[in-house]
């Protein structure tokens, strides 16, 4: 694949990096999704991830990529290879692979997507093999959907079950498949293309409203930089190469620390407060909240949940959850932002 | 053909991928064939130009699996889409107004990345296709547009008059094909300063452009431009020809002019065509200083002057660039006799942005088809045999060997029996079935104001709008129901019908007279289309009123009180979404009914004196982007 533009090249566009940097610190916050104008970077960011996050543990021939040091979600192969009498964990080989970031480009098809027969020996060999899709290729990684808002209504079903189960399920041709499927979800589009139906709304974990900038001095640095990358990609890559291993060292340390980081019952109290003085629905909000504003934490080096962290994860992780107030025309950025600032002072 | 135009084909043939391409909007006709076949000439031999219909399929546009080739080879054998194949070319995309707004973000994504990434058909296929796209552009009202995320990111947005110029300009402006050669291998080593980069954002913000992809795209024009004459480095010209391509199509507003700089630019202008706009408007050429301006140095005012003294050709630019932004500008200005055409672009962005542009819905058993999809046939949907032939194909080998195995032992019980190899298998798994795109029916509510305040002679127009109206809809088959408000509480006089003779008598049997319950009247109102929407119609509330509510949500009556119920009211309007409309029926346009309109999100039309007739057009430009 080419060169993808550098991460840490991209001007401003703060809160959209700092949701991808949490959900790549703790996946089960449960993807990100990005709505802004055209031509901000949504699709530029995500694709930029790929290069930026360190490298996983895979066990070696896995079509999946399972960990091989995991306890559970693992293939049926591994588990059987774990399962084998003798073979203890030394014996299970393993490689350290990049984090997947699959592209789901539109237009894809369902046996694509979900994994089929494969195709080929059949025809050449009349054998039934399972040829694994998209949601395999995603195991452990990122599955981005660029405008998703115009996915296929039958591909958003479906992977919103996936994504919620962590398991992919296929019965085709009197196969009988099911593997693990743990990905984050990251979409990103353009709101007035059409808005996305609630429910998937509601499986992202955080969303990122992301907006043109308007001050001269960043567009012209966001067109100067971008001018750089495409004249010479390598040369551009090289120099934000340290600039990008400093923040997957951040991501790194960040992960190890995220067990660490403790979660008093004040902070609790506080997020619970938050989500009923916004009414939102369901219990998700606060618990992404806290997991957010958790790996926020672990992301800053800290090792205690402080308003601080709540305060800054609160829009991304709430403001796609609240209901719409007909005597409140403010966005619901503002709302989420006043009643913070209503909790706990300005 | 204009000089322009001219250079627009030989710059996009220099390097067609990196700038996207062309919006040209014209009607057909020889001057957009004449271009077309400019840019063929100049384009490399090589190079592919190929067309892509207006419907066209996944499968032709992306590629997917060629099922002959499969079934003969044995193996899965990979069918180019008409991307990939434009790899290094240009693709013309044929009334590409109407594109889907699925379509185009096929091809938006093909821009970005410059490949084709296939999942389909048990295939996975990433094809490169560095290509450049002509999006042809024949619509004609305002609201018949090419998808927003492709037409920014094309370079070049161009309009055809239909009218040919056969002039001078013909001749002088000829681009040859070796001249684009040499600058395709020049342009790698074209550099462009600091300074222009600057200069183009400048003058993108000024000119109230949001994007960044559009001063990036002007930079790379400028290189191009650069290019084709022969230069390696980026000047004032090539910026100016950036600026006048690129930005001035898209500004959303005028510059603001820098203080100082009064009339400086009139004179060495005057020699234009465009005297009539500049007497018009004396304001654009002087703030078409500004980007130029910018772009030598954005230090002082005082380098002006000599900026202009110095290069003539930047003056040049500056002026075409006024001129265009003059015309970007008229556009929006609100004029009483675009009222009609400015309705339905307030409807239509309204509508746009609260994600109800593609009113069409889909359907599985009525309407256009829109391809197939792997499904059961039930609940009426209808099998699509060919898809279902084609999925089941390949595996026929494969389903015969084994319905072979398992026949074994009963075929010799029964040797009279079929040979299963005559049979084709086909399994739940193959089934598609055919899905249709059904355009939402429109439903109007008119909702009209029949108290006191309201004039009796208003509700007399209103009523010949609803009819008017309806004879229309007969054609179109649209539907409409009449609220009506007065005393204390609304009442639906007529419910979403079809029937004129109804709509006419119930119409002509309302009284007037009364209080103004507008909150009652727009809750009811509201409430009406909720219903209306969930029967999956489209809802356009056209409200008739002086905004001069008297009668509170509760029945009491207070102006003070009445007023704020009305206003949230409206408010919770515009959270739902729907299109409305607010006619203001007063004698003279009103505050009160401004603000009502502004807080429903409504799109606000002052009726001094207003016929049936001209109430009728007025409804019809606000329905007009909905019936798509």
């Amino acid at each position: 694949m080419s060169v993808s533009f550098s991460f840490s090249a991209i001007v401003g566009q703060d809160e959209m990096k700092l949701a991808i940097l949490i959900v790549a610190i703790d996946p089960t916050i449960g993807g990100v999704l990005v709505f802004g104008d055209r031509g901000t970077g949504k699709s530029t960011a995500v694709r930029a991830l790929a290069a930026l996050l360190p490298k996983m543990r895979s066990v070696v021939g896995c079509r999946y990529g399972c960990d091989p040091a995991a306890k559970s979600g693992q293939c049926e192969q591994c588990v059987a290879l774990k399962g084998q009498p003798g073979a203890g964990k030394a014996k299970i080989k393993s490689h350290l692979v990049p984090v997947p970031v699959v592209d789901l480009p539109l237009g894809a098809t369902e046996d694509r997507v979900v994994g089929a027969l494969d195709l080929e020996r059949a025809l050449s060999q009349g054998v039934k093999a399972f040829e694994p899709g998209l949601l395999a290729r995603a195991n452990r990684g990122f599955l981005y959907i660029d405008e998703v808002n115009l996915l296929e209504d039958h591909l958003v079903d479906l992977l919103i079950d996936v994504a919620a189960s962590g398991e992919n399920v296929v019965e085709r041709e009197g196969l009988s498949v099911r593997h693990p499927a743990r990905f984050v979800l990251v979409g990103s589009g353009n709101p007035e293309e059409g808005e996305l139906r609630p429910q998937l709304l509601d499986r992202f974990g955080l969303s990122v409203e992301v907006k043109t900038p308007k001050d001269l001095a960043s567009r012209v640095e966001v067109v100067r930089r971008r001018d750089a990358f495409e004249h010479d990609p390598d040369a551009f890559t090289e120099k934000w190469k340290k600039e990008d291993e400093r923040t997957r060292r951040r991501i790194v340390a960040g992960r190890v620390r995220l067990n660490q980081v403790n979660i008093s019952d004040a902070a609790r109290e506080r997020a619970a407060q938050l989500c009923m003085a916004l009414g939102t629905d369901g219990l998700r909000g606060d618990l992404t909240l806290i997991r957010a504003a958790r790996a926020l934490a672990a992301l800053e080096g800290d090792l205690e949940v402080t308003d601080a962290h709540l305060r800054r994860v609160a829009a991304p992780a709430l403001r796609h959850r609240l209901r719409r107030n007909p005597l409140d025309d403010a966005g619901s950025s503002v709302r989420v932002d006043r009643a913070v600032v209503e909790l706990m002072g300005a | 053909m204009t000089p322009d135009a001219a250079t627009v084909a030989a710059l996009l043939a220099v390097d067609a991928a990196g700038l996207g391409g062309v919006a040209l909007r014209s009607p057909p006709g020889a001057e957009r064939d004449e271009w077309l076949s400019l840019l063929k000439q100049l384009l490399p031999l090589n190079a592919p130009l190929r067309r892509i219909p207006l419907h066209i399929n996944d499968t032709a546009l992306l590629g997917g699996l060629d099922l002959g080739a499969t079934l003969h080879a044995g193996k899965p054998i990979a069918q180019q889409g008409v991307l990939a194949q434009s790899d290094g070319g240009v693709v013309v995309l044929a009334m590409a107004e109407r594109l889907s707004l699925g379509t185009a973000a096929r091809l938006t994504a093909v821009l970005d990345t410059h490949e084709v990434a296939i999942e389909r058909d048990s295939l996975t296929v990433r094809r490169p296709a560095r290509l450049g796209m002509v999006a042809l552009d024949e619509g004609v009202a305002d609201d018949e547009k090419l998808p927003a995320a492709l037409l920014d990111r094309l370079a070049f947005h161009m309009v055809f008059e239909g009218r040919m110029h056969r002039d001078a300009a013909q001749d002088n402006v000829t681009w040859q094909a070796e001249e684009v050669l040499k600058a395709r291998a020049l342009l790698p080593q074209v550099v462009a300063s600091d300074e222009t980069l600057q200069a183009l954002c400048a003058a993108a913000s000024a000119l109230g452009i949001d994007s960044l992809r559009a001063p990036l795209l002007a930079l790379r024009v400028a290189r191009a431009a650069a290019a084709l004459s022969g230069q390696t480095e980026v000047c004032q010209e090539h910026v100016a020809v950036a600026a006048r391509l690129v930005l001035a199509p898209r500004a959303t507003r005028l510059p603001t002019p820098p203080p100082g700089e009064e009339t400086q630019g009139d004179d060495s202008q005057g020699q234009d065509t465009q005297e009539q706009d500049k007497q018009d408007q004396p304001k654009p050429p002087k703030s078409e200083e500004s980007p130029p301006d910018t772009a030598a140095s954005d230090s002082s005012d005082t380098s002006d002057d000599t900026l202009l003294d110095n290069e003539p050709t930047d003056v040049d630019a500056g002026s075409s660039l006024a001129e265009s932004v003059i015309q970007a500008a008229r556009a929006a200005i609100p004029a009483g006799l675009l009222a009609a055409l400015k309705l339905g672009e307030a409807v239509r962005s309204r509508a746009q942005a609260a994600g109800r542009s593609g009113a069409a819905q889909k359907s599985q058993t009525r309407g256009r088809p829109l391809g197939a999809r792997r499904s059961e046939p039930r609940a009426g949907a209808r099998l699509n045999v060919i898809e279902t032939l084609r999925a089941a194909a390949p595996w026929q080998k494969l389903r015969q060997q084994e319905s072979a195995m398992r026949m074994a032992p009963s075929q010799q019980a029964m040797p009279g029996q079929v040979q299963p190899s005559h049979r084709i298998h086909v399994r739940r798994e193959d089934f598609h079935i055919t899905r249709f795109k059904q355009t939402g029916q429109t439903t109007t509510l008119f909702v009209v104001d029949a108290s006191g305040s309201s004039a009796l002679n208003r509700l007399a127009e209103a009523k010949g709008a609803v009819e008017l109206l309806l004879a229309d809809c007969y054609v179109r088959r649209d539907r409409v129901a009449v609220l009506a408000f007065r005393g204390k509480t609304a009442e639906l006089l007529l419910p979403p019908t079809r029937s004129l003779a109804r709509a006419k008598r119930s119409l002509a049997g309302l009284p007037g007279g009364g209080g103004t319950p507008l909150a009652s009247a727009i809750d009811a109102a509201r409430e009406l289309a909720d219903q209306i929407s969930r029967r999956g119609e489209t809802p356009i509330i056209v409200l008739l009123t002086d905004g001069r509510g008297n009668i509170a949500r509760d029945g009491t009556s207070g102006r003070a009180q009445a007023n704020e119920d009305a206003l949230a009211a409206a408010r919770q309007m515009r959270m739902d979404g729907i299109s409305c409309l607010l006619m203001d029926t007063s004698p003279q346009p009103q505050p009160a009914a401004q603000m009502l309109a502004r807080e429903m999100g409504a799109a606000y039309v002052p009726l001094p004196y207003a016929g049936a007739q001209m109430l009728s057009q007025v409804v019809r430009a606000a329905i007009a982007p909905n019936q798509r």
